[in-house]
């Protein structure tokens, strides 16, 4: 799970990290009062308007304004709020801004980057920082490997050695050093209490007057690990979620929309992924991934052709199931249903392999019901692509 | 031969008072008929499967008690982690963890912890083992394999069963079949998989089915490169995965270019691997393998 900036710097000052401090607004009318108050508490005269939406790239997409006074700041605050941010990871319509963060202005004389997350090589978790702030640590780490500082973490903990390592490596000295070594101890205390999956400061700045904050925060959790959380968890924003997404985890279904024209409605990750694959190698467009799990019945049935169908772009649908602890014939009589009930205005190619496989597809043929039946994974590709063409 | 379970593995099922345990472990027992007990604390004393298993408190007892040296974990996500460090105290030589859903922490920690022990932990998240007529260990449906010569090793669940319907198609048994599971941090990886299997006289081929995230895949490829002779089929699952997105499996997000499909796909392919571009291939790839090298 994501969260926004504001809160991630609000988790962040929790275990003592100082941060850009600001107030976060979702009306243009909380505009000048929002103002004020960040003048009179931060001791700010100048600011800085932030969008706060999920995707990063805000900077660039116009999202982040530096506001030399209040008038300015009032202006920005006006044109974000309500607008529609486009960077290159939201969807070419861009995401709407719902809050800003009105931000004390800083002074800054460095940036650095410093980030953890788990490194699936070893199993353990791993502290990167780098004295290349502010930029794409991606290209940090594709052109100048050696710029980034690692230390694998054990489950307890930063060592105090390993926190100096880092601090010397990025060339902190005196009063700095110290509060180098404290920042990063408490983000990786933060990290493992917090069960993230990713913290990131980036930039890490030093001020003019020679103090260490984090000017940006991004988090993301563990979703398993929520339930221990009941904080983190309300933090969840669903606008930044796509709604049909949304819906469909509503009824445990997973969910993920693409851009084709094959809808497909699949039993395991792995094998949705691979009919996702044959159905382009036979010309066609995967329209989504949707893994019904173990659970295949009349209901989630009902619910996958629904949430397919939501989708305007789909021309067809296949259903691939191999019954292992599902029951074909149930399934069968799922589809069965869900298609009389539902009305289909699309092609269904159906192919049902595995548990009671024989008699799902008797009862299929003797339905009445107008589905396309088909025998192996490719002869099913082979069938929906050609009736999505069609 | 097989490996890892056969014949003479002697399975505890941890959590076999619940009701997926109680299904599963009663489809393993009727299966191989090797299940010799099961854990559920508190429970100590009770019997499970229609009075078939005792039941005990703890796996130490239970080990002591029927000999034990599988432990199958089908436990809910909160607790498969202590789960797993009990059977690993408890002197168990395998664990298999079924559960989905284990928070990644707890993972960090089973993995420090398993590393003072001498056990192997298959999953967790994945559909467990098949040695096909000796034992099954987990939730593969055991009607669809049969006895016979290819290694089969799988992230994926479903996708493993398709894979096993196509040898059984063109006439290919397996020696066993393993779920590896798709999270982040995962007990046992393909490369220690593929070494065993290349030791194993009763496997002669081995299809490697992997999905995209992380680069264990790679790891194998590299090492199936420099130390196995045995021919290897491999598919990667998620060539049309759009990047950093989570598809279903917690460990199935292209976070580095090196962890899409097509890159890994390249890579085993120049490792000698015999990679499909088609799911619907991997049947027929195995046979024309081991045709190629009789």
């Amino acid at each position: 799970m994501k969260i926004h900036e504001y809160q991630a710097k609000s988790i962040l000052k929790e275990y003592g990290i100082p941060v850009q401090d600001g107030i976060v607004i979702e009306s243009k009318s909380e505009g000048r009062a929002a103002i004020d108050q960040v003048s009179k508490e931060f001791n700010a005269s100048q600011f800085v308007i932030k969008a706060q939406i999920h995707a990063g790239g805000r900077g660039k997409g116009g999202g982040v304004k530096f506001s030399p006074t209040a008038e300015k700041a009032l202006e920005n605050i006006n044109s974000i709020l309500g607008m529609q941010l486009i960077t290159h990871q939201t969807t070419p319509e861009g995401q709407l801004v719902r809050k800003v963060m009105v931000a004390e202005a800083i002074d800054i004389a460095k940036e650095y980057y410093v980030a953890i997350t788990l490194d699936r090589a070893t199993g353990k978790n791993v502290i990167m920082a780098s004295t290349e702030g502010g930029v794409e640590i991606e290209e940090v780490a594709a052109h100048s490997p050696e710029k980034i500082i690692r230390e694998t973490i054990d489950s307890d903990g930063l060592q105090p050695f390993q926190a100096r390592k880092i601090a010397f490596a990025l060339g902190f000295e005196g009063e700095q050093f110290k509060q180098a070594v404290k920042l990063l101890t408490n983000l990786v205390t933060c990290y493992i209490a917090t069960d993230a999956s990713i913290a990131e400061i980036n930039p890490l700045v030093v001020t003019e007057q020679g103090k260490l904050l984090a000017l940006d925060g991004k988090f993301n959790f563990d979703d398993n690990a929520l339930y221990r959380h009941p904080r983190i968890k309300e933090m969840r924003d669903v606008h930044e979620e796509d709604a049909t997404e949304v819906e469909a985890g509503k009824f445990n279904l997973n969910y993920i929309k693409l851009e084709g024209n094959v809808g497909c409605m699949v039993n395991g990750a792995g094998l949705a992924m691979a009919t996702m694959d044959i159905i382009k190698l036979q010309g066609g467009q995967p329209a989504n991934f949707l893994d019904v799990g173990g659970g295949a019945n009349v209901e989630t049935v009902k619910n996958g052709f629904r949430i397919i169908l939501s989708d305007p772009n789909v021309k067809a649908v296949l259903i691939n199931i191999f019954g292992g602890i599902v029951r074909c014939d149930r399934v069968a009589n799922g589809i069965i249903q869900a298609v009389s009930e539902l009305g289909l205005s699309v092609p269904v190619v159906v192919r049902l392999e595995g548990t009671n496989a024989e008699l799902a597809r008797e009862l299929l043929a003797t339905s009445g019901v107008d589905i396309i039946p088909a025998g192996s994974i490719e002869d099913a590709a082979q069938k929906v692509v050609a009736a999505a063409t069609r | 031969m097989s490996i890892l379970v056969n014949k003479n593995s002697k399975i505890i099922v941890q959590g076999i008072t619940g009701s997926e345990g109680s299904f599963h472990a009663g489809q393993c027992f009727e299966y191989g008929g090797n299940v010799v007990g099961g854990v559920t604390p508190g429970k100590g004393g009770q019997t499970a499967l229609d009075g078939r298993v005792p039941v005990f408190n703890t796996c130490v007892d239970a080990r002591l008690k029927t000999g034990a040296n599988v432990s199958l974990i089908f436990v809910p996500p909160a607790f498969a982690a202590d789960a797993i460090m009990e059977a690993a105290e408890a002197g168990i030589e395998l664990i298999v963890c079924i559960t989905e859903g284990i928070p990644v922490s707890d993972m960090v920690k089973v993995a420090e912890y398993l590393k003072t022990t001498s056990s192997r932990l298959i999953g967790p998240n994945c559909p467990g083992l098949l040695t096909p007529d000796e034992a099954k260990v987990g939730i593969m449906p055991g009607f669809i394999a049969r006895k016979g010569r290819v290694g089969v090793i799988s992230k994926s669940g479903t996708l493993t069963y398709e894979a096993v319907h196509q040898l059984v198609r063109v006439g290919l048994g397996q020696s066993t079949c393993v779920g590896i599971g798709g999270d982040p941090i995962i007990g046992t990886k393909m490369k220690d998989l593929v070494q065993m299997f290349e030791e194993d006289p009763e496997t002669d081929a081995i299809v490697m089915i992997g999905e995209i995230g992380g680069s264990m895949e790679i790891e194998a490829a590299h090492y199936i490169r420099d130390h196995i002779k045995k021919p290897v089929v491999g598919f990667i699952a998620g060539q049309t995965a759009p990047p950093g997105r989570r598809m279903g499996h917690a460990g199935a997000i292209v976070s580095g270019a090196d962890e899409s499909a097509a890159a890994k796909m390249k890579i085993m392919r120049e490792c000698g691997i015999r990679v499909v571009d088609s799911p619907a291939n991997i049947g027929e790839t195995v046979k024309e393998a081991l045709a190629v090298r009789v």
